[in-house]
């Protein structure tokens, strides 16, 4: 067993846990979108990010990928996380604005704006396809070609696949290939129709330790700005 | 010369003995020739063609020799020349120098002014290399024997005392010796990243495994940058040295060179570095008779900048694509083909050799605190002395860029530096008195990086500097994680709407926070460097993002979208090269009458700038 913490909490994880493995262990739920349980890890996403380490030397990893650790510190929700989530599903929406998962997270985590021209992508790269096709169908008929904002997800050469067997395993895992629904604001990059308009926690009080293991997210124990300073004591740092 | 195989210490010693006397003994003039890929790019092949040609002419083979040698670091003087015994030092020499070469320096002891090297500025000329302004205050401990030694003959390398430090590691140092020499030493990765070497040695000696690899990282791919390329090239034994010292530190038996595919005479030179080593025992098995077994591979990079990024590069070296990998586990725990690996670059084995030769007491005196050595880097751009320098940490840029490189061409105001390839940083003039070392530079916002030092004048624009990087990085970019593949497009997607007029203020907040976020949600180095060129350019140079954005102006003069060219009706004489040159037809007026341009069929290539010689064109 190792030792470790997560949000100030003394726990136990198994050997070859990754982060997110003793996360979901211990309730604590970690957005993800590259992250499939039946195939392996990839990091690709960068949603289900963490910040590691002792202050000041603290840094962001994707706790999909790196494993735990013998009195590693792990932080779930600080806002440091929290910003550079909210960038990542921004990015997400202006390639692949069509995705009912992209749109259900950016409501979610309160992602109301996206500043950059749409590119009508539709594919984040998040490689699900290409494992699914590779480790469960053990076709291997497709793959990532060429590097950079040049990546694109092809068959060999482009040409028709010999060893794909139509079996529609890509489509079935693909985040983008489920529409958004066609809602009141089906029309807009970003959609928000189901949007938790409460503030959050951690976006008001910085970093929080929520009792419920939910910060930021349930919203209960969270008053408006500007009460901040007289109740400060009130949710625990 | 013989080349029978060295079966044990003494034999090696002997031949180092051997090697050197025979040096010592030369008694014809020296003729050396800087032959590097910069080199023959500016003509040297055919310069010692020639000048073997004018020897055979005249029968002096036994009273003159030509030595073919790497480069020498000084690129502005290529091709040069370094007479022998006496260090003369001729510069951009051409093949039709040959005769006048043998005829009046070597025959009748003159010399050549019109090919004496010339101070910048003041003109006056310095006969003796060392004593030039470009070396002076260099430390050229690594570089400096690129002069003495033929890269493709192993006995040059013997003659300058190579292979003594793998007779003394072998003969008086355990391993764990060897590396408590490094840790004291205070060696830090020459790479990027500045990973103490020692430490990684360590940890990849106590790694559990029968099997471990060390790997040399030769995957330069900085834009500008070639300072390993210059190593392997003009003294590829000092890197094999240092990678048969570290494997016999850490316990490996193989190791790879990953070394790009286009440089072409760095792997011709490495490659025949390994086959005479192989001869003569010094790779393989039993070396020297030791019992210590080592071979090394060469392994072709294709040209992706993310190779260089360590577990991309194992990656690459197994037959994948060159993608990173989660760390940990760190390659010293599982790393080549899940074992053990230790990854240093060309420049940190280079310096392995001379630690173990001179003692870590001794490396440890040159330097700062938390920075030891020397550093290579290549100074290039806005610069009189463009080239390699090796200098000590520590030195200040203003050292770097005034003492070493001469200045600034024509006198221009020094605006920025960019250090650290392309991931790095711009660090202004209020930053010249910086020392440099590792952490100042981090400190500054810039990195140390693998030594690229882009010196940039007043005509530069930070905008479009930041632009240029980002377009790099966002076409080096593995394209694996979402902050990186998607981050740098679309920061360059905004820096571009900049420089072409379209910006707006809030642009200037969104760059900020998309950078902070490419920076912090990456997952390798690339990517969490990867906005330091626009971090590093709106920290120091904020007001030419605003006079973009705000004034549809460049400053600089360079994002054509923002400029105008315009005649300067006082000073315009009516010549016509203006005129002439054009090649839109832009310009109009006769002979004698003042010129105009028309804005509509404007170009803004700058050739009527160039070409006018009364300052009568203006740009704004």
């Amino acid at each position: 067993m190792i030792k470790m913490f997560i949000n100030n909490l003394e726990v136990q994880a198994e050997e070859g846990w990754t982060i997110r493995d003793a996360c979901e262990f211990y309730g604590l739920e970690i957005p993800t979108l590259c992250y499939d349980p039946g195939l392996s890890n990839y990091g690709g996403c960068r949603l289900c990010l963490v910040e590691i380490g002792k202050s000041p030397d603290t840094k962001l990893v994707s706790s999909c990928t790196y494993p735990c650790e013998e009195g590693l510190n792990v932080h779930t929700d600080t806002k440091r996380v929290i910003k550079a989530r909210k960038m990542m599903i921004e990015l997400m929406l202006s390639v692949a604005p069509g995705s009912k998962v992209i749109q259900d997270l950016a409501s979610k985590f309160g992602v109301t704006q996206m500043r950059f021209e749409v590119r009508n992508e539709e594919c984040v790269m998040c490689g699900l396809c290409i494992r699914m096709c590779a480790e469960q169908m053990d076709a291997k008929a497709i793959g990532f070609q060429n590097r950079g904002y040049k990546r694109k997800i092809s068959t060999p050469f482009d040409a028709k696949s010999k060893v794909c067997r139509e079996c529609g395993g890509c489509m079935y895992v693909c985040p983008a290939c489920q529409a958004r629904c066609q809602g009141p604001n089906a029309e807009d990059p970003v959609c928000n129709a189901c949007l938790q308009m409460d503030p959050t926690c951690v976006d008001v009080y910085g970093e929080a330790t929520c009792w419920m293991y939910d910060a930021g997210r349930c919203g209960t124990c969270v008053r408006p700005p500007e009460a901040e300073s007289e109740k400060q004591g009130s949710v625990k740092e | 010369m013989t080349n029978t195989k060295l079966r044990s210490l003494d034999d090696l010693k002997q031949k180092i003995e051997q090697e050197s006397s025979r040096k010592a003994e030369e008694k014809r003039s020296v003729l050396i020739v800087s032959a590097g890929t910069c080199g023959q790019a500016r003509g040297s092949l055919k310069v010692i063609d020639s000048l073997e040609k004018e020897i055979q002419k005249r029968n002096l083979e036994d009273r003159i020799a030509v030595k073919i040698t790497g480069c020498h670091g000084f690129c502005e003087a290529e091709p040069n020349i370094i007479i022998q015994p006496n260090n003369l030092f001729y510069q951009n020499v051409q093949p039709k120098d040959a005769e006048a070469i043998i005829e009046e320096t070597i025959l009748n002891g003159q010399v050549i002014d019109r090919l004496l090297y010339r101070e910048p500025g003041t003109e006056e000329t310095t006969l003796a290399g060392p004593d030039i302004g470009f070396y002076k205050k260099q430390m050229r401990i690594v570089l400096g024997d690129n002069e003495h030694i033929e890269p493709i003959k192993i006995d040059d390398y013997f003659a300058v005392g190579g292979y003594s430090a793998i007779a003394k590691v072998l003969q008086e140092m355990s391993p764990e010796e060897v590396i408590e020499e490094i840790k004291k030493s205070g060696l830090r990765g020459r790479g990027g990243a500045g990973f103490p070497t020692g430490n990684k040695w360590a940890f990849s000696r106590k790694a559990k495994g029968d099997k471990k690899y060390i790997i040399c990282n030769a995957d330069e791919g900085d834009p500008g940058a070639y300072m390993d390329r210059s190593l392997m090239e003009g003294n590829p034994h000092r890197v094999l040295e240092g990678m048969i010292i570290g494997a016999y530190a850490i316990g490996a038996d193989e190791g790879y060179i990953y070394i790009r595919d286009e440089y072409p005479v760095a792997l011709k030179h490495i490659t025949t570095a390994i086959q005479n080593a192989e001869k003569l025992g010094l790779l393989g098995d039993d070396i020297l008779g030791s019992g210590f077994n080592f071979k090394v591979h060469i392994s072709r990079g294709a040209g992706a900048f993310v190779c260089g990024e360590e577990t991309a590069m194992i990656e690459s070296i197994e037959g994948g694509v060159g993608v990173p990998r989660q760390r940990p586990p760190f390659p010293s725990v599982k790393g080549l083909w899940k074992k053990p690996t230790n990854i240093n670059n060309v420049e940190t084995w280079g310096n392995v050799p001379i630690i173990i030769n001179k003692g870590a007491d001794w490396y440890a005196k040159i330097g700062t605190a938390n920075s030891k050595g020397t550093k290579i880097f290549s100074l290039v751009g806005k610069i009189n002395n463009t080239g390699l320098v090796e200098v000590p940490m520590g030195i200040t840029l203003r050292e770097v860029i005034y003492d070493v490189g001469g200045g600034i061409p024509e006198n221009k105001a020094f605006k920025a530096v960019q250090t650290g390839g392309p991931s790095g940083g711009c660090l202004p003039a209020e930053k010249l008195d910086l020392p440099i070392d590792y952490a100042s530079l981090i400190e500054a916002g810039s990195i140390m990086g693998s030594g690229g030092m882009i010196v940039m004048d007043e005509n530069t624009c930070m905008v479009d500097v930041a632009k240029y990087f980002l377009n790099f990085l966002r076409d080096e970019s593995c394209g694996k994680c979402m902050s990186c593949r998607e981050g740098t497009q679309r920061l360059w997607e905004i820096v571009d709407k900049i420089t072409t007029g379209k910006g707006k203020m809030a642009d200037m907040q969104l760059l900020e926070e998309l950078s902070i976020a490419v920076k912090d949600a990456s997952m390798c180095g690339l990517g969490q460097t990867a906005a330091n060129p626009v971090l590093s350019t709106l920290r120091y140079f904020k007001d030419e993002y605003i006079t973009h954005i705000k004034d549809k102006k460049c400053p600089a003069g360079v994002c054509k979208e923002l400029i105008t060219y315009s005649v300067i009706d006082e000073n315009c004489t009516g010549c016509l090269t203006c005129k002439k040159v054009c090649p839109s037809g832009a310009v109009s007026g006769e002979l004698k009458e003042i010129h105009s341009i028309d804005r509509e069929k404007c170009i803004k290539c700058g050739a009527c700038l160039e070409a006018c010689n009364f300052d009568a064109i203006k740009v704004e």
